[in-house]
């Protein structure tokens, strides 16, 4: 486990780059980790043709979950909602470098996934 | 004087590597205590030698079985300075004794209207019991706040009081801000109010000498695992007239006194609330836990607890951006809650794990006091006996890690 505080989680959660709000958004979702504290809000602006062109997150929480946030808005940018809705546990754990990580932070590691994934729900029927 | 190092030997799960190659620092007592090997032997012992289920057969190791099995009460009620054993029930825990009492005594003793008076610094399993009754039945609740230091605020305990509570249930020691609550002074007030009075007991027993009797509670909840005896087991204290009123918790064999087609008769006290086989060979462990905690000394656990106390308190408090939740070292038991500026408890006890140091990091269950103190969660770390200045040192230094691997954060 000591190499789980390697310099990108470090970095991503002390310098977070899609870190704020987005006037101009047209989703939204927040959600926590009650047992942790995380907290985890995201504004996201999605296009006609369904590609997501912007997103933010705000929040607080372990360096696992604010990290995660920001790694995974950095991936989702651009791409088409469809595809974002079919990321997977390992697609988090591959933006985040670690191998395993153990029950409890797994969840931490998730909440922005979830939130997205909460956000962009029924997005297709929609447009 | 105790000796920890000489203790620690008593404890088989000291020897063991963490991540294969770290020694043990186990702070998180509070939340569960390591068993010494004399625990673990005399459940084998029974398994190995007299067992049979207890109160029924009419053969050897019945008869055995059962004699440990109520020896082990003998002794438990001895260790908290109850006269009469029968009061004590066996339950799986902290948490089921006190369901014990909002289903039998409450469901069948309060009412729509009536008022129940709980404390800000409970933990969940002393507060939710009583959310489900007051759903169920209507019920008012109150909270005594927690003031400057973390300290119950008395007066407003005083002042709630004259709302007629027909329950004042209260922590003896808060698991996160160590804060020991005056039990005896409490009980006496609330019953002059005319209340029943319930203690949580599972970060007293475990720590430092109590006497229920002299305290005059009502009811007093602890559990085996926090103080060297094995999960699973637990007791409720309750004064004989209030549990010979009360109607049984759970129906099956062993809490009867006669079954007929038409209905059944309970059986006497304390066996009433205590339906099914139980989990015998963990009561006869708690049994051999008492004995070891009394072979030590409470007082003795309890002196050195303050010592560690004391010394961690001062040396985590020199550590910068730390900061420490609840009263001085001198008005706290063996428990201390802190925040790390800018890393989330999760981060820092993350970290201390991979240098073999365990801690509780979140809210310990008491979600609502950490609302109150504004702090989403916290790191946690609790002695006992086998806690040495040494533990305290690998605290601190792991606690310096931390902050390094986090850089400057905070500074």
């Amino acid at each position: 486990m000591d190499d789980l505080y390697r310099e990108v989680i470090l970095e991503h959660y002390k310098n977070p780059v899609h870190k704020g709000e987005l006037d101009a958004h047209n989703h939204d979702f927040e959600d926590e980790n009650p047992l942790c504290g995380d907290f985890i809000h995201m504004d996201l602006q999605v296009d006609e043709n369904g590609i997501i062109r912007n997103a933010v997150f705000s929040g607080h929480g372990c360096a696992i979950s604010q990290a995660s946030a920001d790694l995974l808005l950095e991936s989702i940018i651009g791409k088409p909602v469809d595809e974002v809705q079919h990321m997977s546990t390992q697609d988090v754990l591959d933006l985040l470098g670690i191998d395993d990580l153990g029950p409890v932070r797994l969840k931490c590691a998730l909440l922005p996934l979830k939130v997205v994934k909460s956000a962009l729900y029924g997005i297709e029927k929609d447009e | 004087m105790l000796d920890a190092h000489l203790l620690r030997r008593d404890f088989p799960i000291f020897q063991r590597k963490i991540h294969g190659k770290k020694n043990l620092v186990y702070l998180d007592s509070a939340a569960s205590s390591q068993k010494p090997q004399i625990v673990l032997d005399a459940m084998d012992k029974l398994y190995a030698h007299s067992y049979a289920n207890i109160h029924r057969g009419i053969h050897e190791l019945a008869e055995e079985a059962t004699a440990l099995y109520e020896n082990s009460r003998q002794k438990i009620a001895a260790f908290i300075h109850v006269g009469d054993p029968a009061q004590l029930i066996f339950t799986r825990n902290t948490t089921e004794s006190i369901n014990l009492v909002a289903m039998a005594w409450g469901r069948k003793f309060l009412k729509e209207g009536d008022r129940i008076l709980l404390t800000e610094m409970e933990h969940h399993s002393n507060l939710v019991p009583w959310y489900i009754l007051a759903a169920e039945k209507g019920i008012q609740i109150d909270f005594t706040p927690v003031g400057e230091q973390g300290f119950l605020d008395q007066d407003r305990f005083q002042e709630l009081l004259k709302r007629s509570p027909r329950l004042v249930a209260f922590t003896h020691m808060s698991n996160v801000l160590g804060v020991i609550n005056p039990v005896q002074e409490m009980t006496q007030r609330a019953h002059q109010a005319g209340a029943v009075v319930l203690v949580d007991g599972a970060q007293s027993v475990p720590h430092f000498p109590v006497s229920v009797e002299m305290l005059n509670a009502d009811f007093y909840a602890f559990s085996a695992h926090k103080m060297c005896g094995p999960t699973g087991i637990g007791i409720l204290y309750g004064k004989r007239s209030l549990l010979e009123a009360m109607d049984p918790f759970m129906g099956g064999g062993d809490m009867i006194k006669k079954v007929t087609f038409e209905g059944f008769i309970p059986n006497e006290i304390p066996y009433k609330f205590e339906a099914g086989t139980p989990a015998i060979a963990e009561a006869i462990g708690f049994g051999a836990a008492v004995d070891y905690l009394n072979n030590v000394g409470m007082q003795a656990i309890h002196d050195h607890e303050r010592q560690i106390t004391r010394y961690a308190w001062n040396c985590l408090n020199k550590v910068r951006g730390l900061r420490i939740l609840g009263p001085s070292a001198e008005e706290r038991g063996g428990v201390i809650s802190f925040e790390l500026e800018g890393i989330h408890p999760h981060d820092v006890s993350q970290i201390l794990d991979s240098q073999g140091i365990a801690v509780r990091a979140g809210h310990h269950c008491a979600m609502p006091l950490h609302q109150k103190l504004n702090v989403p969660a916290s790191t946690r770390a609790s002695f006992y006996l086998y806690n040495t200045f040494e533990d305290v040192d690998a605290l601190v230094e792991g606690i310096q890690t931390v902050q390094k691997v986090f850089g400057s954060i905070g500074k």
